[in-house]
């Protein structure tokens, strides 16, 4: 009824104007707000950094002065790799879930909820189980992230003809999603409990507390080949968004690009997941969040979602590390804080997405 | 550019739906694809937009085979129209239609200035440019229905297959997008679509294939639409009437009679 009436008064809802916000002022205000964000985090924590002395350190760092000790070592050996993971985790995880949203034409989508975070995490824990390096711990969580991705994709297919189908995927989701958890709960339950154990479990419930910078450089190159295909293919993610046979006809070679994408967005979740453990929910929440300001297209939205999910989790972090003496796990606070904002997009109803 | 559908076998992997149908269309033709519900309409339409493999014959474009071009090629000769629905994300009808635009793209490009152009155009074509801005889960099924075939003339096709233009669409809409439709092969384009309503091929089609149960029709409308054959497809006691419109033609109408 609603929509009938602002069909007969003939001007575009506020969704129709917000579609045509102009893309460059919004994403230069995105990256600027990050960069804000991204500077405060440097001065706050533990070890407090007052901007001043930030500004020496850096100054002494471009001519090629040392000194300062402490201060210095806690800055570059500690919170700037932290700070750098943080942001690309969450641009990680934003970005895949988005590109996941388009692809499986489901807003209801996440990483969580497909099935990867769960894959990825099993693959992680069996692999810090069996004492792997990190590389073999990304690798082996790319592959179960794929794994579970693929088995949603190929039980909700096989299930969900001719019905309901975004809720057949949301629901073989959440079974693989528990599938995988009992895999997961399986490698906790044979670990050794005086030294596995507390790794796996430590790093399950989120957090950025152990990053060096060889984290970063683990998490770098995954990130960057992943976001490639998924900046590439963004115009193509909004036909495949109208579903397998119209993005066909309106000449989307749709296998191979579905396929490059869900690896991308895949290898993305994973890498995240591997380095900063089960970090839950940016996936869902900031593509919603991202597309109440740019609107649904992906030309603009995907931009938005990986520089917003980057400041969101910088933020998030940043609370975590500072606000309680010990530190909160990351996976705890994003639970906390997208679990109510996603009932806050729920009750809004559906023409927020 | 003419359009051939030549002897295909249309079906699933062990259920043949249609065997050995072979039909034409070219430029200035609408054919109109009747049948009742459950005879393969919709085998034979995917199987002409190349999702469903033909297990035996081919789909020419001007004689040439078009199994082995790639979708891109594909959708730059033929556009399709699919039934009315509702996508996941609130796009604009203007998103929506220069999403036609793909076709001509390059792989990792997005919609050009020129691009955008190129879909208002097709929007005015359709008189439907106000809708431009307005969101396309909003908007009413008959104006989504007119942004779908303006997608499609995006696309800039020279064939364009309509599956059900007319269905969920109130009677004025109906013989709003007919009317469209014939305007449009006035112009130029080729046109396939299928309907439930016979009426409309007497309204603006040029050729009718009947699929019926065992086999399939093909002629003209007046050869193919007529009581003994409504009354075998579709179990139906039809008389069909002519009435003149008042500026010299003669219109012909089914009128069903219920028992």
């Amino acid at each position: 009824m609603r929509d009938t009436l602002k069909s007969a008064a003939g001007t575009p809802s506020i969704t129709g104007w917000r579609n045509r916000l102009p893309g460059l002022p919004v994403m230069t205000a995105l990256i600027l707000i990050l960069v804000i964000v991204f500077l405060i985090s440097l001065t706050i924590g533990r070890y407090g950094i007052p901007f001043e002395q930030l500004m020496q350190i850096f100054f002494a760092k471009i001519f090629g002065m040392t000194g300062q000790g402490t201060v210095e070592t806690v800055l570059f050996n500690v919170r700037i790799p932290r700070i750098l993971c943080g942001v690309m985790i969450g641009a990680a995880l934003a970005g895949s879930g988005a590109a996941y949203q388009g692809i499986f034409k489901n807003p209801m989508v996440s990483p969580d909820i497909l099935g990867a975070s769960a894959g990825a995490g099993f693959g992680a824990a069996f692999a810090i189980l069996n004492s792997f390096n990190i590389i073999s711990i990304e690798i082996t969580a790319f592959i179960f992230g794929l794994a579970a991705v693929g088995l949603t994709y190929a039980l909700s297919s096989v299930i969900g003809r001719n019905s309901n189908a975004v809720l057949v995927l949301v629901l073989t989701g959440m079974v693989v999603q528990s599938l995988f958890s009992a895999f997961t709960s399986i490698t906790k339950f044979v670990a050794d409990p005086n030294n596995k154990l507390q790794e796996i479990t430590f790093w399950l419930m989120g957090g950025l507390n152990s990053i060096t910078s060889r984290e970063v450089l683990m998490m770098f190159i995954p990130f960057v080949i992943g976001l490639i295909p998924l900046f590439l293919f963004r115009w193509k993610i909004n036909v495949l968004s109208f579903g397998e046979e119209e993005a066909k006809a309106m000449g989307v070679d749709t296998g191979r690009v579905r396929l490059i994408l869900i690896l991308a967005s895949t290898l993305l979740t994973s890498s995240a997941i591997s380095v900063a453990g089960m970090v839950g929910w940016v996936g869902l929440i900031i593509p919603h969040f991202a597309r109440l300001i740019v609107g649904p297209d992906y030309k603009k939205l995907m931009p938005a979602s990986v520089l917003i999910g980057g400041t969101f989790l910088l933020i998030v972090d940043n609370v975590a590390r500072t606000v309680f003496a010990t530190e909160i796990p990351l996976g705890i606070l994003t639970a906390i804080i997208g679990a109510p904002f996603f009932l806050y997009l729920l009750l809004k109803g559906r023409s927020a997405w | 550019m003419q359009l051939e559908v030549c002897s295909a076998v249309c079906g699933y992997e062990n259920r043949k739906v249609i065997d050995r149908i072979s039909f034409s269309v070219s430029s200035h033709e609408i054919l109109c694809l009747l049948g009742p519900n459950g005879v393969g309409k919709t085998t034979l339409f995917k199987s002409i937009l190349g999702f469903l493999k033909l297990i035996d014959g081919s789909i020419r474009v001007d004689g040439e085979d078009v199994s082995h071009w790639k979708r891109k090629r594909f959708a730059q000769v033929i556009g399709y129209v699919p039934q009315n629905h509702t996508p996941p994300f609130p796009f604009t009808a203007l998103d929506v239609v220069t999403m036609g635009r793909t076709a001509h793209l390059g792989a990792f490009s997005t919609p050009s200035k020129e691009d955008r152009r190129i879909a208002v155009e097709s929007m005015e074509t359709l008189s439907i440019d106000l809708l431009k801005d307005r969101v396309y889960t909003e908007i009413s099924g008959g104006e989504r229905q007119m942004v779908l075939i303006a997608r499609a003339l995006a696309q800039q096709p020279e064939i364009l297959v309509m599956d059900e233009p007319t269905s969920n669409l109130d009677y004025g809409n109906q013989m709003k997008v007919l009317g469209q439709i014939k305007k449009l092969a006035e112009n130029g384009l080729g046109v396939v679509m299928t309907s439930h309503c016979p009426d409309h091929a007497f309204l603006c089609c040029s050729r009718v294939v009947l699929l019926h149960e065992g086999g399939f029709e093909i002629g003209e409308p007046d050869e193919i639409v007529t009581e003994e054959n409504l009354r075998e497809v579709y179990g139906v006691d039809v008389k069909i009437t002519s009435m003149p419109t008042g500026d010299g033609r003669l219109a012909k109408t089914c009128t069903p009679v219920l028992p």
